[in-house]
């Protein structure tokens, strides 16, 4: 335990320089040393009541992994965090840990939190590094068949749990590879594609199948799986249906949605044409709308991809930009620019189509919406022309009916999510659960994976004792 | 899964048909649906839609014109290859329904993408009349398919080679003046659907077109084939491909259809040299 009265300071990532990054692909974060990470790990208080385990919406238990890493013992670490979390190399890197568990942290009531998200992280790549490569050991078969549509965070945790308690799994996906928003959204620098595939390829040797290219609803419904002979179904789609600003001029050459872009780039491997077949336009002053996780990762990217200036454009303040901090920060390293308290109104486009700029509004906060956060209201006679190559889209997302439409006993909510109970992730379709941004709208990857692991616990009741 | 069962060239060389092996989807397709394939792990997604199927034997039927480096890659596929990537069906299905009296129009591949529902129409009751184009008689497809599946046909060639000299949209006005038309199928470059449209227009025949925007997905999450139709975005993917024609933008389509031409061309260039060299100013990841 740390000694109380000389305070060790907050471990400091190391990362890529920002001048070398912003055009490059290569992680950012470089990941700590074993002795850094001991060290912050002894930073850890050791809490009876441990505030930061309320703040993770899966209860890591925080200390007790965290107190493995202080004793070198690094194979337990994992252990620990396996025990409530199977992608934690994931979380590490993406979850939003100044919301959650280092949000609580007591440490950081007066200085600065435990760095939990770098010494999940370092556990996890400390493992995948270094360890075995073994993967927990199956129950024996329960001869029941789960199907799992899609891929993501959410549908790869009740894959693993289902797996782990007997039960054969095979994942439906309508991309060509598995990992949902982790392989065609996140980008290279943010989250390793390979450490993706190394949890796919984990589930694969537990028994889990895995079939691409099938986009259920159109290639199969779910009441054909049924008769296929499959026992039970998991509704893990995410939100997939991209929201566009509808303005005039939105269909100029140059204009994305944040998917499209994204997809372009990570998925399709765009960065690396003409190796990969798949073009991405290399805006030269590119503008980013929205200012989420999404937004971040597509302004860095076109950071990346060559741009000579890249703003960020959104109607509210710096206060209300919903995006990690760490991705705020990182942003604004890589030279992007926040444009805030504006909004556009048009775009204007060349006589190819091809977009030249856009107009825009300038705004003022007025008083707190439904959201809790200051309403953006207009300033009259703002208008002013931001010139640009290149929008892209990033605000928000909406369900995507492609399955739902197939599925006319599975219920929704006026917004097309799916209405599942929201403790057992229980849909109005027998033997059918659903969790994950399908369920949620646009949310985490921990709390879509939440989401998996308490469908999987009554999934297996269901499969087992058929409640 | 996905392998090529059966190969032909067409059109000297031109195009291509590939019948593929897709047991879920030759179940499921319904004329004017599409499908999406990827020749490799490094290739690009490219939608196309089916120009048969057939349930019994498992296998959907494929034909596209060669035109850049994706297609050519398509076309270095043989029997007993397979595609690395194959989803479908896509879109939504053309709307079948006896009306009466229907003429088909087709040019260049987008005959293919007729010849289902051309078929379909006429198995419905309807009389079909259909015209198809191309630029001269040696590069026409599927003449002998196209006949069966149609009350009467009617061949058209810029070059006058075979049939009328001249374009469908003269044989498509001669019909229009003597027959009382229900509906109108046109499926072909954009041009052609662009014109056929306007002369439909004129004497107000509802008509169908299937617009063939660039795709990514396939499945309504990127909004990369959003077109205007009537005042509306809509993503053909998903909502079409086919609209009614006389409410599309083809302007707008055309346009977005180059917008990586530059791109494309780059890309082919050296896919025909045989080289796909590496550009970029960034190290690969
Ligand atoms: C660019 C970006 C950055 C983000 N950054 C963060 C971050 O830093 N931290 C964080 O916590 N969260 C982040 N998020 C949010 C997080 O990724 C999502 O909340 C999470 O991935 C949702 O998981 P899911 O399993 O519900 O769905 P998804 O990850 O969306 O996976 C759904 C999968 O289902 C597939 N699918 C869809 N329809 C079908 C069908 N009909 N048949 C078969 N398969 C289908 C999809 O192809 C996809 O692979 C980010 C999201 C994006 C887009
Ligand atoms: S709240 Fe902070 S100090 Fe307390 S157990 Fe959690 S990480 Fe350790
Ligand atoms: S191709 Fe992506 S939405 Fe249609």
């Amino acid at each position: 335990m740390a000694d109380k009265k000389k305070k060790v300071p907050r471990a400091k990532m190391p990362e890529q320089d920002p001048n070398v990054r912003r055009r490059n692909f290569k992680e950012v974060p470089l990941g700590l040393e074993a002795e850094t990470a001991i060290a912050e790990a002894k930073r850890c208080l050791q809490c009876k009541k441990p505030l930061c385990v309320d703040g993770c919406p899966v209860s890591i238990d925080i200390p007790a992994f965290v107190s493995r890493i202080a004793d070198n013992d690094f194979s337990g670490a994992i252990g620990k965090l396996w025990e409530r979390n199977a992608l934690p190399a994931v979380c590490g890197r993406v979850c939003p840990q100044e919301e959650q568990c280092e949000g609580r942290c007591i440490v950081g009531k007066k200085g600065e939190p435990v760095a939990i998200g770098y010494l999940e992280r370092f556990a996890a790549d400390y493992e995948r590094n270094n360890g075995t490569g073994g993967v927990p050991e199956v129950a024996k078969p329960t001869g029941k068949k789960v199907a799992v549509i899609g891929s993501g965070p959410s549908g790869l945790t009740v894959a693993g749990d289902l797996l782990l308690k007997g039960h054969g799994v095979t994942i439906f996906e309508a991309f060509h590879k598995a990992g949902g928003v982790l392989v065609y959204g996140i980008p290279e620098f943010r989250l390793p594609k390979a450490i993706v595939a190394n949890e796919v390829a984990a589930l694969e040797k537990m028994g889990a199948k895995i079939e691409c290219n099938n986009v259920v609803g159109a290639s199969v419904t779910i009441e054909e799986l049924f008769e296929e002979g499959f026992d039970a179904a998991y509704i893990g789609v995410g939100a997939g249906l991209p929201r566009f600003m509808n303005l005039p001029g939105e269909n100029a050459i140059g204009i994305y949605s944040a998917n499209e872009y994204l997809t372009r780039t990570n998925l399709m491997k765009g960065y690396l044409f003409p190796e990969y077949d798949t073009p991405i336009a290399r805006g030269k002053n590119v503008v980013v709308l929205g200012a989420g996780n999404v937004a971040m990762d597509s302004a860095r990217t076109a950071m990346r991809l060559g741009a000579d200036s890249v703003k960020i454009v959104y109607r509210r303040s710096r206060d209300e930009m919903p995006a990690r901090e760490e991705e705020l920060h990182h942003a604004l390293e890589e030279q992007i620019e926040f444009v805030l308290l504006t909004n556009p109104t048009q775009f204007f486009s060349d006589e190819n189509g091809r977009l030249t700029g856009m107009e825009c509004l300038k705004m003022e906060l007025g008083e707190p919406d439904d959201s809790g956060r200051r309403r953006p209201i207009p300033i009259e006679g703002s208008e002013y022309k931001i010139n640009c190559d290149m929008v892209v889209v990033s605000v928000g997302s909406n369900a995507n009916p492609l399955l739902t439409n197939s599925t006319p006993d599975v219920s929704l909510n006026r917004w097309g999510n799916i209405d599942a109970d929201p403790v057992t992730g229980k849909t109005t379709k027998k033997g059918v659960w659903a969790g994950g941004d399908i369920v949620t709208g646009a949310a985490t990857v921990i709390l879509a994976m939440g989401a998996g692991r308490a469908a999987a616990n009554s999934m297996h009741d269901y499969l087992a004792l058929g409640w | 899964m996905a392998k090529i069962v059966n190969r032909q060239e067409m059109a000297q060389g031109t195009i291509i048909l590939n019948e593929i092996k897709a047991p879920r989807i030759s179940q499921k397709a319904k004329p004017g649906q599409f499908v999406i394939l990827q020749a490799d792990e490094t290739g690009e997604r490219i939608p196309l839609t089916m120009a048969d199927t057939n349930p019994k034997k498992g296998t959907i039927t494929i034909i596209y014109m060669v035109v850049g480096k994706s297609t050519a890659r398509f076309r270095d596929l043989n029997v007993g290859d397979e595609y690395y990537a194959l989803i479908g069906p896509l879109g939504m299905p053309t709307h079948v329904e006896n009306v009466g009296k229907v003429v088909c129009v087709g040019g260049g591949t987008g005959i293919a993408v007729l010849h289902p529902i051309t078929r379909a129409l006429k198995e419905a009751g309807n009389e079909v009349t259909t015209i198809l184009g191309s630029r001269s008689y040696d590069l026409l497809i599927m003449e002998e398919q196209m006949r069966a599946a149609s009350t009467d046909l009617h061949i058209c060639t810029d070059d006058g080679s075979h049939g009328h000299h001249g374009f469908v949209t003269q044989v498509l006005k001669d019909v229009l003046e003597n027959n009382d038309i229900d509906l109108v199928v046109a499926i072909g470059p954009i041009p052609m659907m662009k014109f056929c449209s306007l002369i439909t227009k004129e004497k107000n025949v509802h008509t169908l077109v299937s617009l063939n925007p660039i795709m990514v997905d396939g499945t309504g999450m990127c909004g990369c084939c959003r077109v205007t139709v009537g005042g509306d975005t809509k993503f053909a993917c998903v909502d079409g491909p086919e609209f009614d024609a006389h409410k599309g933008d083809f302007d707008e389509l055309a346009k977005r259809l180059a917008s990586y031409l530059d791109d494309e061309k780059q890309s082919f260039d050296a896919y025909k040299n045989g080289n796909a060299q590496k550009t970029g100013n960034f190290d690969k990841t």
